[in-house]
């Protein structure tokens, strides 16, 4: 019977945490980025036999060095800033949109046809105008397929949209090659014409995007949490149950916010190409699309947090392929990093919701 | 000493949770080749004794003896290795496996996985007993009561001699009930114990050798069905009536708000949950609902909420004040529809933080839940929400650390001050509310019955669904009963005796009389 | 006639490289986890399978094909089943989100086969092991030879057929075994499962480590097979391992449907190469790119039909994507 005993109440058990405190939070997340900093210090030390201080004084300089490597990375976090912040609703709602990579691609196809094909026909006004709601379109549609068929039959979200992003590659692929002709590669598109280009300000093409991407980080902040709509996704997202009761309209909620997802990952699209590379290719989204989605899940929707994290992880990217140039290694060093750091912040969150309890420790209250 | 004829053997079992005594020194037997009906009303504490036998609660004080033997039952497991089998209201069945398939998965790690042999002998049992059952079909191609039956037969396929079924006839047809029955009494033959858990009165005279009775986790008494009738049963498992010294006023000029006619609501499992249910709800008074909970309070509430889809020929008019002569017709409109027809509908559904409050919110956003969208800005208005939250929780004495803490980590209590305070707030015409005062202190409840008192003056048609027959008798002006989705007589709340529900709950009116 | 021949011969390799991603997810899905990090497994199984194939003919003073292929499987088994615990031990133990510690994975897995890659490429654009290679894509003596029939069937490293086998022997561990129904009700229903007295966790772990190395076969089959014992830095099986995604939706998680579902996945990848001049038709090369989206519009069109009929037996297994904790029931 004692061994029964000892079964019944194993070394630690785990409960629900309700409500763990601001500081907690803060706490339990800074030991997690402190812990993967450590694991690939050592990871660094061992595969280079480098001082892993120093090495992080190198990763520091990626960004920080000098005003034009912090333009950089600025012009990277917008990128993928503004793709998490597209999918903030979306997650919000509880719909895996895993689809952000195919919709940015799909805005930056659409946005860089116009700008081929209506370049020199349109005013610069009419053109802008043209990109920007085209590409929100494209985006939109690529979200609002899935989001049908999920709220009339609710088909699994997170693998249609996943497939999703092949069909958008595959149009990306075919329309490059026809418009690359007989040339090996695309290349910049109105070379001459700069028509469909983002403007210069302040030096850069990309600054547009980056105050777009502020404008929008305080936007979507603002619709998710004091518009009516925003308040609709979180019913929906809690319980279908309790906003059906509330009398909202859940299908119409799900197609309505998939359709603002897909459209903002679409406008991402459309600063990608006009704002930064000025082309389209199949690489465009550069896997942005799936980090994104990490960002915005650890955010836990809140899109200064997203702001935060990008940073670190853009820091991270940046840092990793400056330790490449500077010690001749390369830069997929940046996806290990990043990704220990991740599995790091990932496995924290379970110190946040839950509890262990030691067999010894406290007896349970209840 | 007639040791070896008692199965299981409680003594003195108490069992709590929380502050809540579910079970509190119970002690009783149960007997080989007997059937032993449990009978009690919700909450009395059946199912959480039967659980401790099969495993799935561990009593805090007091001894279970298997065949004589102390016994430590930790798991269903462990059950099992003595015997005990339990048939729960929720199956637990894998739903794509087939018969066999599930059968094998409890099998004994230590016989050999030959799901020809288990289907053999799976059939062997289905013949022993007479179940009717396709070894080879899939779980979800089943009706409940084959799945029932899939319980039964995996339980003895595991050698089970002491068998427990908690309310196997709540989802079974009248014809299907009586092959359960047949079923057993061939296990009864055979020498089993088997205990079933029921509300219904004439199933337990029909099928049981003795019943044994709780009345809020406590044993009141064994009897022998033999020398049992429905009344003396009743009495015992209601209990002498409490005095509760509710407030009740005469209803002022009540004025009809709402008409339900031949409501009738089709559950999943294609059976009527609701059958032509009629009735009439006024102004100024509080109109109980007492029944078995899932005898169709749920689906009449929330069809005249606009949740439920209904079937034809059902009505249900609101008359609004001043337009008496004009009712408006609320079957077919979606909550939005009828909030925004300006029927002031108020409605404290029984799932709290599943239904009627957003868990991860704060008092403040969930004042809002149905009034979000008042107004044209597209933007939210917080402020006169904040000022409800903040008038709700001083008037109720809501107790949380903040307005914007989570509604989830509040405690039941406070939970539901805070749907019905909202409820409330929204000046209803008519404001339903089921089983509002489950799980609260004593305290809480009264502050509750006041609040329904307070509405009533105020000209509110009320409609409690209860589950505390004494509350029903003393809170309410009339008392609509159901039994089985039927409408069962509307009781003078005034007149009528705790037994008079009591036996209204369990045995249609009409089938009794046409049976005699 | 012979076009049609070659078409067959490229894609039974293609679908065998995905066959094994599939397979493995199946694995994984059955207990109830989505793994989005298949293609990051896929790289680090490809990885580890090269790098210790190519070390060992490079360091061995005789290097011997039999040891050179259980060297690289074991290599291979043991780094893909590692980046399976890693993902295992967060969405089993820590309960974090399984489609973002999946992705997290496939960001790791990639980096780290591509960072050492890089080593052992040492400047050049690819590196060979001509020798596992060999010994991987040998085909069948005698029988290879016996013409067309010979050609088609017995013309592939031993690779391909042991996924045949593969999924044959997973549909009759998932359908006849007291471990396989076991694991299965563990994805489906883990309360249930817990309640007969199945570890939920042990299973889960086992499963997904299991389903990860099988996955990382793929990687290996690609790498020393396929692509001719070459090692490159490409994104080649990143886009793999989402084909094996959609393999798995389009196989309805049935292991006997992800044989022929793996080679019509390659007939239709190869199609823009071989179904033009089958036609005697020449196609602009900008086609070519649409139709390379035709596995995943078919594996749209099964999803949303399976969606549409509701047949349970067609459905992805009921718990798939939830954490079970036991004391939330």
């Amino acid at each position: 019977m004692s061994s029964q005993k000892t079964n019944s109440e194993p070394l630690v058990r785990i409960a629900k945490r309700e409500g763990a405190t601001f500081p907690q939070k803060v706490l339990v997340r800074a030991v997690a980025i402190l812990l993967a900093l450590v694991v690939d210090a050592i990871f660094i030390y061992f595969v280079t036999g480098l001082n892993p201080i120093s090495v992080y004084g190198v990763m520091w300089n990626g960004t920080f060095m000098n005003t034009t490597r912090f333009s950089w990375a600025m012009r990277d976090l917008s990128s993928l800033l503004c793709i998490a912040i597209a999918l903030a609703p979306a997650f919000k709602m509880r719909f895996w949109n895993i689809g952000a990579e195919g919709q940015v691609l799909i805005g930056g196809l659409v946005t860089a046809l116009i700008m081929v094909y209506f370049g020199t026909s349109l005013p610069a006004p009419a053109l802008f105008a043209a990109m920007v709601l085209g590409s929100m379109l494209a985006g939109g549609l690529w979200g609002l397929v899935p989001a049908w068929f999920k709220s009339r039959w609710n088909t699994n979200e997170t693998l249609f949209t996943l497939m999703m992003n092949y069909v958008a590659t595959s149009i990306v692929a075919c329309m490059t090659n026809i418009m690359r002709g007989q040339a090996s590669s695309l290349g910049t598109l109105n070379k001459g014409t700069k028509a469909g280009w983002m403007p210069v300000v302040a030096g850069q093409r990309y600054t547009i995007n980056i105050i777009i991407v502020i404008v929008l980080t305080f936007a979507m902040y603002a619709y998710l949490r004091y518009s009516k709509q925003g308040y609709e996704i979180s019913v929906v997202g809690e319980s279908e149950n309790t906003a059906r009761y509330a009398g909202i309209n859940v299908r119409r909620v799900t197609i309505r916010t998939m359709l603002i997802s897909g459209a903002l990952c679409g406008l991402c699209g459309f600063m990608i190409v006009s704002g930064r590379d000025q082309t389209i290719s199949t690489t465009t989204a550069g896997g942005n699309g799936f980090t994104a989605i990490i960002v915005a899940w650890l955010a836990k929707f809140n899109t200064f947090y997203m702001a935060l994290i990008s940073f670190l992880l853009i820091f991270l990217q940046r840092g990793a392929s400056e330790i490449a140039s500077a010690y001749s290694l390369n830069e997929y060093a940046a996806d290990i990093i990043t990704g220990i750091i991740l599995f790091f912040i990932l496995g924290s969150e379970f110190f946040i919701n839950y509890r262990l309890i030691w067999r010894h420790g406290k007896k349970e209250g209840k | 000493m007639p040791q070896t004829q008692n199965a299981v053997q409680l003594e003195h079992v108490t069992k709590t949770f929380g502050t809540v005594v579910a079970n509190n020194d119970v002690s009783m037997e149960i007997r080989r080749g007997e059937i032993l009906s449990l009978l009690g009303e919700n909450g009395s504490g059946k199912t959480t004794l039967m659980n401790m036998i099969a495993g799935i609660y561990y009593p805090d004080s007091g001894v279970i003896r298997v065949n004589g033997e102390p016994a430590e039952i930790r798991s269903p497991r462990d059950a099992l290795a003595l015997g005990i089998g339990m048939i729960h209201q929720h199956f637990k069945l894998v739903d794509v496996f087939t018969a066999v398939e599930n059968i094998a998965l409890s099998m004994d790690k230590n016989e050999k996985f030959d799901l020809r042999a288990v289907r053999d002998k799976a059939r062997a049992i289905c013949e022993k007993y007479q179940f009717s059952l396709d070894l080879d079909q899939k779980v979800y191609e089943m009706s409940v009561s084959q799945k029932q039956t899939l319980e039964i037969v995996k339980v003895l396929y595991r050698g089970a001699d002491i068998l427990i079924l908690d309310e196997p006839t709540a989802v079974l047809t009248p014809q299907e009930t009586e092959k359960l029955f047949a079923v057993m009494r061939n296990m009864k033959a055979d020498g089993k114990a088997v205990v079933i858990i029921t509300h219904k009165l004439h199933e337990v005279l029909d099928i049981s050798d003795r019943v044994a009775i709780l009345r809020k986790g406590e044993y009141v008494g064994t009897v022998e069905t033999a020398k049992a009738t429905e009344s003396s049963l009743t009495e015992m498992m209601v209990g002498q009536k409490v005095e509760l010294n509710i407030n009740r006023t005469e209803p002022k000029d009540p004025v009809r708000r709402l008409s339900v006619r031949h409501l009738t609501v089709r559950g999943a499992e294609g059976t009527n949950v609701l059958e032509d249910v009629s009735f009439d709800a006024y102004g100024g008074e509080i109109l109980g609902i007492a029944g078995i909970s899932g005898n169709g309070q749920k689906e009449l509430l929330e069809s005249i909420a606009g949740l439920q889809h209904t079937e034809n020929g059902s009505d249900v008019r609101f008359y609004a004040p001043g337009s008496e002569d004009q009712p408006m017709e609320l079957l077919g409109k979606s909550p939005k529809q009828i909030q925004d027809a300006g029927v002031h509908l108020s409605f404290v559904p029984e799932d709290r933080l599943g239904m009627g409050l957003v868990g991860s919110m704060g008092m403040t956003d969930n004042m809002m839940l149905k009034s979000y969208g008042e107004g044209h800005s597209p933007m939210l208005d917080h402020k006169a929400p904040r000022e409800l939250a903040e008038k709700v929780r001083r008037e109720l004495g809501v107790v949380t650390p903040g307005l914007n803490t989570p509604v989830s980590q509040l405690s039941g209590g406070n939970v539901q001050k805070v749907l019905v305070g909202r409820e409330l707030a929204a000046s209803p015409i008519v404001l339903m509310t089921a089983y509002a005062v489950r799980g609260l202190d004593i305290n809480t409840s009264y502050t509750i019955y006041n609040l329904l008192n307070e509405q009533k003056e105020n000209g509110v048609a009320v409609v409690y669904v209860g589950e505390d027959l004494d509350v029903l008798l003393e809170l309410c002006d009339r008392i609509l009963v159901l039994c089985g989705g039927r409408a069962n007589g509307i009781l003078d709340a005034r007149t009528t005796t705790k037994e008079e529900v009591g036996l209204r709950m369990t045995n249609l009116v009409e089938g009794k009389e046409s049976a005699q | 006639m012979s076009s049609l021949i070659a078409w067959i011969l490229r894609a039974i390799p293609f679908g065998t490289i995905i066959m094994y991603g599939a397979l493995g997810e199946i694995v994984t899905e059955k207990s109830g986890n989505l793994n989005l990090g298949v293609p990051g497994i896929m790289y680090l199984g490809g990885f580890a399978g090269f790098a210790s194939a190519y070390y060992y003919e490079n360091l061995a003073q005789n290097p011997n094909s039999v040891v050179c292929v259980i060297l690289a499987l074991v290599c291979t088994l043991i780094a893909s089943a590692l980046g399976g615990l890693i993902y295992a031990f967060l969405t089993i133990t820590l309960r974090a989100n399984q489609n973002v510690t999946g992705l997290a994975l496939t960001t790791f897995g990639m980096g780290v086969a591509n960072f050492f890659g890089v080593f052992i490429l040492d400047g050049a654009s690819y590196t060979a092991a001509p020798l596992a290679n060999k010994a991987f894509s040998a085909k069948i003596p005698v029988l290879s030879k016996m013409g067309v029939v010979g050609q088609v069937v017995f013309g592939y490293g031993f690779l391909v057929y042991a996924a045949v086998i593969l999924a044959i022997v997973l549909h009759w561990f998932f359908t006849r075994t007291r471990t396989g129904l076991n694991l299965r009700a563990v994805g489906e229903n883990p309360a249930t499962a817990d309640a007969a007295g199945i570890s939920v966790t042990k299973y889960k772990y086992i499963a997904t480590c299991a389903g990860a190395a099988i996955c990382g076969v793929g990687g290996l089959y690609y790498v020393l097979d396929y692509n001719q014992g070459i090692w490159a830095t490409t994104g080649q099986i990143e886009a793999l391992g989402w084909l094996a995604l959609a393999l798995v939706i389009f196989t309805t998680w049935k292991p006997l449907n992800a044989i022929w579902g793996a080679y019509l996945f390659g007939i239709l990848y190869w199609l823009y190469q071989f179904l033009p001049s089958l036609l005697g038709v020449s196609v602009p090369s900008y086609m070519t790119d649409l139709i390379q989206m035709l596995p995943y519009v078919v594996t749209i069109v099964v999803l949303v039909a399976v969606s549409l009929r509701k047949k349970k037996e067609n459905q992805p297994p009921a718990h798939l994507g939830l954490a079970y904790f036991r004391e939330e029931r």
